[in-house]
């Protein structure tokens, strides 16, 4: 009674065909990743060293290392998280924990949802007009950092609002019925709980901003410096400038050098991202509930 | 005299309470006096309304924007629905209890102190004496004291959820609340579990004032001094729980203690 029909059968090719089909996008996807990896490694590798981390770029950056570029990025990537974790945090956590259901809210959730649309030339446009020549921050780390800033706040939020819907909701009936206010509950129940989720989230939204380069291009970042940034009000060299910059500007660049600079650039926000997963999975093991 | 009258004054008095989610209607006309230190047990069918009655009580329903309440409700004596009234004192005042156990994520020691430090005036020192006492007095009153006097510091979340839900009731006592209100307290709990909880709340009865609503009839006739019997929206019966289950007054009662209805 209970032998296999022909429409069982039938049934099990069309499942394998799409298990198949799928498989096989999934692979597709993520075939470039590796392709693009690879290639950068076999042409890049050749010129990595220690001197090549560690000096600075010498005959027209033709020669030399990326010293200041990769200070410079570290500095923007920096001084953008000190920006939008305050703002972004304080944004999600009046959204997620106060904001009533109403069109103010709806409104405000939109408006983040588009701005994380806006593409990043017009953000870069923005910090022009309002860090670099409004609030006379001048091109400098600061106006390029903010800028940076404001290009990542809606992810920030998002990821922010998300780690702080991941604590159950019972957590916040049950301190509200004890008389707790929302700012109490918030201090002492839903901030110690997601505050490693927040944090790892946002770290991984902003770190990506290493490789941007319009929105720094006119704000803080420049061709060519050989000295390191002193503050915030310096220009200074970034990563994904440089590498626009040896790639197209400059002549005469050994055909190494930019394959270079794109190793080093895609494994500094590779080292973040792992950072911050590998410390989100940590911290997703000990939750107790 | 006069002190006795007051004693033996209902701690929850409804009148005509209406509650409205948006337009749909969840109670209508709702009279209800419930007695002080006793058990009233809330019988009915799923969907009654048996939840918003009870989360109108300490007016947590009110946090979601759409709903709209009638009437008033008065808790010893306070009609907890005047503009001068703060939430916060309500909720000192009328404790609520889960259908899930939900222990804040803390040890089990800040758990039954969280209430008690909510309340705390700005810069009153307790120390760490006074509070150990609070904790264990706590603990004993609801009979878990003597399981985890050695690991007060552990997860509140590790219990087993029939402690989980103890410690959920023990976290209320420290603020000293006149009222709890319990919703299917026992229903997320196994037989025994179950059990545990009812000797529990039979206990606390004569210190505090109890409303419990639970699916059990079983549990409605042992556990309870009163109960009221609940039917689309509507408070169709009240009365002693001995007589409630060996004479309803309405058909609809006896239909649905019999297991009448689903
Ligand atoms: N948050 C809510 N929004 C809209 N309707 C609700 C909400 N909560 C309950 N209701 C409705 O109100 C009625 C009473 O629900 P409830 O008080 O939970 O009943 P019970 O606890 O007796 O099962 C039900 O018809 C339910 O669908
Ligand atoms: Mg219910």
């Amino acid at each position: 009674m209970f032998e296999t029909t022909t429409l069982n059968e039938q049934n099990r090719t069309v499942e394998k065909l799409w298990r198949t089909l799928l498989l096989v996008m999934t692979l597709l996807l993520i075939l470039p990743v590796l392709v693009i990896l690879a290639v950068l490694v076999y042409k890049g590798g050749p010129v990595l060293s220690l001197d090549f981390l560690l000096t600075e770029p010498t005959n027209g950056m033709t020669a030399g290392g990326i010293l200041p570029a990769l200070i410079g990025t570290v500095w923007l990537v920096s001084v953008a998280l000190l920006a939008s974790v305050p703002i972004g945090v304080a944004a999600a956590l009046y959204l997620s924990e106060y904001a009533p259901e109403n069109w103010l809210t709806r409104a405000l959730n939109l408006a983040i949802i588009n701005l994380a649309g806006v593409p990043s030339i017009v953000h870069a446009l923005f910090g022009v007009g309002a860090f670099v020549l409004f609030f006379r921050f001048g091109t400098s780390i600061l106006a390029a950092s903010l800028t940076l800033a404001v290009m990542t706040l809606p992810v920030v939020i998002v990821a922010t609002k998300e780690s702080l819907q991941a604590v159950p909701q019972a957590f916040r009936e049950a301190c509200w019925n004890m008389g707790a206010t929302r700012w109490q509950t918030i201090r002492k129940i839903v901030l110690p709980n997601s505050i490693s989720g927040i944090l790892t989230g946002v770290i991984l939204e902003v770190s990506r901003t290493a490789g941007e380069t319009a929105p720094i291009m006119f704000t803080g970042a420049a061709f060519f410096l050989p000295f390191l940034p002193q503050g915030v009000f310096d220009q200074t060299m970034a990563m994904s400038l440089h590498l626009f910059v040896v790639s197209t500007q400059v002549p005469d660049v050994p055909e190494a050098l930019p394959y270079g600079v794109a190793l080093v650039l895609i494994a500094m926000v590779l080292a973040m991202n792992a950072t911050s997963i590998a410390f989100r999975t940590y911290l997703r093991g000990r939750k107790k509930w | 005299m006069k002190e006795q009258r007051i004693n033996e004054a209902p701690a929850i008095v409804t009148e005509s309470l209406n509650l409205w989610y948006g337009t749909f209607q969840a109670l209508f006309d709702i009279d209800l006096e419930v007695s002080r230190n006793k058990v009233t047990a809330m019988i009915g069918p799923s969907g009654c309304g048996k939840t918003t009655l009870l989360r109108s009580v300490n007016r947590i329903n009110e946090r979601l924007g759409y709903v709209r309440t009638t009437g008033s409700i008065e808790v010893l004596g306070h009609d907890i629905y005047e503009p001068e009234v703060d939430l916060v004192q309500v909720r000192k005042q009328v404790g609520m209890v889960f259908q899930r156990p939900n222990p804040l994520p803390l040890s089990i020691r800040d758990n039954v102190l969280f209430g008690h430090r909510t309340h705390r005036e700005r810069g009153v020192k307790v120390s760490r004496q006074d509070e150990d006492e609070i904790v264990e007095k706590a603990l004993r009153e609801v009979l878990l004291w003597d399981t985890v006097r050695d690991r007060l510091a552990g997860a509140a979340t590790e219990l087993a959820l029939e402690e989980q839900q103890k410690l959920c009731i023990a976290r209320l006592l420290p603020v000293k609340p006149a009222v709890l209100l319990m919703d299917e307290p026992c229903s997320a709990l196994d037989p025994n579990g179950t059990e545990a909880v009812e000797e529990l709340i039979w206990d606390l009865r004569g210190d505090y004032t109890i409303l419990i609503v639970t699916h059990n009839m079983a549990q409605a006739r042992r556990a309870s001094d009163e109960c009221v019997f609940m039917l689309l929206g509507k408070l169709v019966e009240h009365t002693r729980t001995d007589k409630m289950f060996v004479a309803p007054k309405h058909q609809e009662t006896a239909d649905y203690i019999e297991g009448r209805y689903g």
